[in-house]
């Protein structure tokens, strides 16, 4: 039979149901647009970014809003949840271990990572059609992280 | 014989032609519902590609050899197949292409040459990007304008529309015969007859319409007609572009190189006659002998059988589809093909893409080439289930159940 995984876990249908931190971050300091010319998934990441105590910069709020498949929800929906609390390195750091996840380049279950339950997304890989859609919010983060205000997955 | 008990009798011995079709997706017995995406390949076809290949490959209309002779007979029967499949005047108006897209760039280059800033070209909005992005660059490169006919709810054209768009400076209407994502069927004659009224040639982009409906080039009076081999149960990289002989004969060559010439010298070159005049280059032989068989099958099937056994699919589809609560079908024309495209409340088509693929059942999610069909709906994308004649009722079913289940799934 198959060895395909289950894409479609229950935590990938619940985020998708009720996105969290699913809102216009009107407060934000940088944000980004991301779209996928090829299904139309189209989503917005907004993050607040300010000094803590210690002087440096931290991630106080993330968000997002706009539409897409279930992957690309739950994908930006996670995403978020990680995201806060995170230095803006941390968030570099972990847009590049999720990459690598989705190229079905890291192993979870043997190599170090930081990704924690983001690594439910390991096997997407086996869909490179849908690969695409679990990136799109995290190269809207890169693109919010480094002033791009549209990334395109094209 | 009734069209039914055609179907009945057939398709169990028609399946045993496919071999695709009795193998597993993903572990399961595998449904294939993508065929305007393309077409699976009967055995004989396979078995003519393979026979030239093996035994026969060679140039043609080159060499004075043995096999560059019989690869070019072949060849020469193919063109004559096509002819004969549409029913051109002569086998001089078939031009072999790399497919509908090429066909349609073809005649934008060519038959765009001759046009002048101010004239315009008349499309509609269901078509394929392959018959908008063409016209869209001549526009841009000679100023003509593009018109739109629009389309209603239904995914049928607006032919009051049509009628009122056609004037003193229209140059062409260009128009699917068959839409991909609706499969909505086009009144065609009615639309040639029209555009006739006001001598304005007519292009069918007849891609979805070949292996679904008999097409005769002369009851038509087309102008220009152009098609895929791939979504005619042939091969890929290889199409047809029928055009009239009085336009051909007008339109200069497209790609130059070996073959469309009559003599090259630094002076002056002077070309071809139809239709080696549009065929620069070697051309797919392996493919064009391929297609000829392709269409030797369709005729042993025969086109009126097809109709009417994918007709009865469709209704049967209709009925159980739309019995789905939140599914909603995006193209409910009048007259169609069994071509079902529909969205479900909540649910992205890419989800149910995968999620049916999981079942081994094959359609495509997407915005099929038609963004602009797309955003008439309103839709980012719509799943399609397209059925062929090969394809059974009991697979139907299996698409019914694999859809409640993504429902279930995402209730
Ligand atoms: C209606 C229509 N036109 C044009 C095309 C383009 O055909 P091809 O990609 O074979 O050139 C297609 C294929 O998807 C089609 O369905």
């Amino acid at each position: 039979m198959t060895s395909q995984v289950d894409l479609y876990q229950q935590v990938i249908l619940d985020h998708n149901k009720k996105p969290r931190n699913f809102k216009k971050l009107e407060s934000h300091t940088h944000a980004a647009e991301g779209f996928n010319p090829l299904c139309g998934d189209h989503l917005w990441v907004y993050l607040q970014i300010a000094k803590s105590p210690d002087g440096a910069d931290v991630i106080h709020e993330a968000a997002f809003e706009g539409s897409g498949c279930a992957i690309c929800k739950a994908s930006a929906s996670m995403m978020t949840m990680a995201l806060k609390g995170q230095s803006p390195g941390t968030a570099k750091t972990l847009f590049s271990e999720f990459q690598s996840l989705l190229k079905g380049e890291l192993n979870p279950d043997t190599e170090a990572h930081s990704l924690g339950k983001l690594k439910i997304f390991s096997g997407i890989w086996q869909y490179p059609a849908r690969v695409k859609c679990a990136a799109l919010a995290w190269h809207a983060l890169n693109g919010a992280l480094s002033n791009q205000q549209t990334v395109s997955t094209e | 014989m009734t069209a039914a008990s055609t179907q009945k009798l057939a398709v169990e011995e028609i399946r045993k032609d496919f071999p695709i079709l009795s193998t597993t997706a993903r572990g399961r017995p595998l449904v294939y519902l993508d065929n305007a995406a393309t077409t699976l390949k009967p055995k004989s076809v396979v078995e003519a590609v393979q026979r030239h290949l093996l035994l026969g490959a060679s140039n043609v209309h080159r060499g004075v050899h043995y096999l560059s002779e019989k690869a070019t007979a072949d060849f020469e029967a193919s063109r004559e197949k096509v002819r004969s499949f549409i029913n051109a005047r002569e086998k001089a108006e078939i031009i072999f292409t790399a497919g509908t897209t090429a066909g349609i760039n073809l005649v934008a280059h060519s038959y765009g040459s001759l046009l002048k800033a101010g004239d315009e070209i008349i499309i509609s909005a269901m078509e394929h990007h392959s018959n908008i992005v063409p016209w869209q660059m001549l526009c841009e490169r000679q100023g003509l304008t593009l018109r739109v006919v629009p389309v209603n709810d239904r995914g049928e054209l607006d032919l009051t529309a049509l009628e009122q768009l056609i004037n003193q400076k229209t140059r062409l209407v260009a128009i699917v015969a068959v839409s991909n994502a609706l499969g909505t069927i086009n009144p065609i004659k009615h639309i040639i007859d029209l555009a006739h009224s006001h001598d304005v040639p007519v292009l069918l982009d007849a891609a979805q319409a070949v292996a679904h409906i008999p097409l005769d080039v002369q009851t038509l009076d087309v102008d220009f007609l152009v098609f895929s081999s791939h979504k005619l149960f042939g091969p890929t990289g290889l199409g047809v572009l029928y055009g009239r002989r009085e336009l051909l004969d007008r339109m200069p060559p497209f790609l130059g190189g070996g073959d469309m010439i009559r003599s090259v010298t630094f002076a002056k070159t002077t070309y071809a006659e139809l239709p080696a005049k549009f065929e620069a280059g070697t051309p797919h032989i392996a493919g064009v002998i391929g297609l000829g068989a392709a269409i030797d099958y369709v005729n042993h099937v025969g086109l009126a059988a097809i109709a009417a056994a994918e007709d009865e699919l469709l209704h049967y589809g209709k009925r159980c589809l739309s019995e789905i609560p939140g599914l909603r079908m995006i193209g409910t024309a009048e007259h169609k093909t069994s071509i079902f495209g529909f969205v479900l409340d909540d649910i992205h088509p890419h989800d149910i893409g995968t999620l049916l693929d999981q079942e081994g059942i094959a359609i495509r999610a997407g915005h099929h080439c038609t963004q602009p069909l797309m955003d008439r709906f309103g839709v980012p994308a719509t799943a399609r289930a397209s059925l062929a004649f090969y394809n059974t009722k009991s697979e139907i079913d299996s698409l019914v159940q694999a859809i409640l289940k993504v429902q279930r799934l995402f209730a």
